[in-house]
């Protein structure tokens, strides 16, 4: 059996949770306590992928990057780098399209942060950096894990963004689920169901794992 | 010596309230604040410490300008040396006892005073406990010895012992004018507990409706 799709689909969940992390964090923060009211519109933004059809977001990442128009043609000249059917286009994809599976829970944590914690830290003389690293992220590990998991698994089963964006090209772009459909195609059903069923235990797992590691830490921030 | 003249829009429990208050405080002073529920006792707290903007006035500590509005100064409430001791505790349930006291030692503070107000404040032998397994009171007095380990100028305290039984509160009294002297603090106590002011306090500001209705010795408001 040919394992690369699942092998494809993991680094670019690693690669695309890592990234979202990186801006994830810094996002929610803003939206938390922001005060502009544009943090409005950012959030709309943000959350867009919620509810849009995935094909809507990879057709018009698929215009954006295409050589033949500005922007990808820009890219290509200038950087030779290409976005339309290579994995760091993929990545960029699913990064803009899991963006609000990791921005919502940590949001959500920061929230959940007594405000008392950080009047005190303040007061304490200590910046806010001191505070987001010290006090608030490890205070919302439930946020940090269920963001996590979330934007990973989400990247997992992605399909629409992903057929547009990158196409079906094996090692580079055919990540499990377009495996599956390029196999149901073929009529090929039993290779399908194998790929089903491995990935139907695989995201049952971690979801599993999510929620046992989860058990205990809602205490942390009704403590008090 | 404390300088105050500010001025603040707050919203209180009956509507829009302007808070309008000046007042010197000597150095080494114990001054009680008394007053009804929403008449800005913690307001005051606040913007001295900075958690707060005045919309106007001056504030000046020592000689110093923290706050003015004509000298377009309002100094950040990290870069102000208070300790603050809030109703609540808020001691950080992720860091130990010792954590929560060496949380705020200054760059370069030599950390040995962290042993030294943990044995002061009676708890040394649980120094390596989380916050969660102690009782209110003893949390208060980690929160009391946490605000006092950058030997600050000013001890601002919104209500600190207010939900303690009679005991544990008289026994956090006694620490607090122990630390009060020791320390030569020039100390603000917001209480609406007239017995805690006349035991304690030298001086009453009573508030009423924003403004200070009264400014002398407690015994001669709390006896009229």
């Amino acid at each position: 059996m040919d394992f690369s799709p699942f092998y494809l689909t993991l680094r670019l969940a690693l690669f695309t949770t890592g990234i979202l992390f990186l801006i994830g964090i810094p996002l929610a923060y803003w939206l938390a306590f922001s005060r502009l009211r544009i943090k409005y519109v950012v959030e709309a933004i943000v959350s867009l992928p919620l509810v849009l059809p995935p094909t809507v977001l990879g057709f018009y990442l698929l215009l954006f990057f295409s050589p033949e128009n500005p922007m990808g043609g820009f890219l290509d000249r200038y950087f030779d780098l290409r976005l339309v059917f290579t994995f760091p286009g993929l990545v960029l994809a699913s990064v803009i399209y899991s963006l609000p599976f990791m921005v919502q829970p940590l949001r959500s944590g920061f929230t959940g942060i007594p405000k008392a914690w950080i009047d005190t830290t303040q007061t304490l003389g200590k910046g806010r950096w001191v505070t987001l690293s010290r006090v608030m992220l490890p205070n919302m590990k439930s946020a940090l894990l269920t963001a996590g998991v979330l934007s990973f698994a989400h990247t997992v089963g992605e399909f629409g963004v992903v057929l547009m964006v990158g196409g079906n090209i094996p090692d580079e772009t055919r990540v499990i689920a377009v495996a599956i459909y390029n196999e149901v195609e073929a009529m090929n059903y039993t290779q399908a169901n194998t790929y089903s069923l491995i990935l139907i235990g695989f995201s049952f797992l971690v979801l599993l794992i999510t929620y046992w590691l989860n058990r205990d830490k809602s205490r942390v921030l009704s403590y008090d | 010596m404390i300088e105050l003249a500010l001025e603040k829009s707050l919203f209180g429990p009956e509507g829009k309230m302007k808070l309008a208050v000046s007042c010197q405080i000597e150095k080494g002073e114990l001054v009680g604040i008394y007053g009804p529920s929403g008449a800005g006792k913690s307001s005051i707290l606040r913007l001295i410490s900075g958690l707060m903007k005045p919309e106007g006035g001056l504030l000046k500590v020592d000689g110093e300008v923290w706050y003015s509005n004509v000298e377009a100064v309002n100094l950040k409430p990290t870069k102000r040396n208070i300790g603050m001791v809030f109703q609540e505790h808020s001691l950080f349930p992720n860091m130990s006892i010792a954590e929560n006291l060496e949380f705020a030692l200054s760059k370069g503070q030599p950390p040995q005073i962290v042993q030294d107000l943990l044995e002061r404040v009676g708890l040394k032998k649980l120094a390596s406990k989380k916050p969660s397994v102690l009782s209110g009171g003893q949390k208060q007095r980690v929160a009391l010895a946490r605000a006092m380990i950058r030997k600050p100028k000013i001890l601002l305290l919104d209500e600190p012992f207010s939900a303690l039984d009679m005991k544990m509160r008289a026994k956090l009294q006694e620490y607090l004018v122990q630390f009060h002297n020791e320390y030569g603090l020039t100390t603000l106590l917001v209480s609406h507990d007239a017995s805690e002011i006349s035991r304690m306090a030298q001086r009453v500001l009573v508030m009423e409706n924003g403004k200070f209705s009264f400014d002398g010795e407690p015994r001669h408001f709390f006896q009229s």
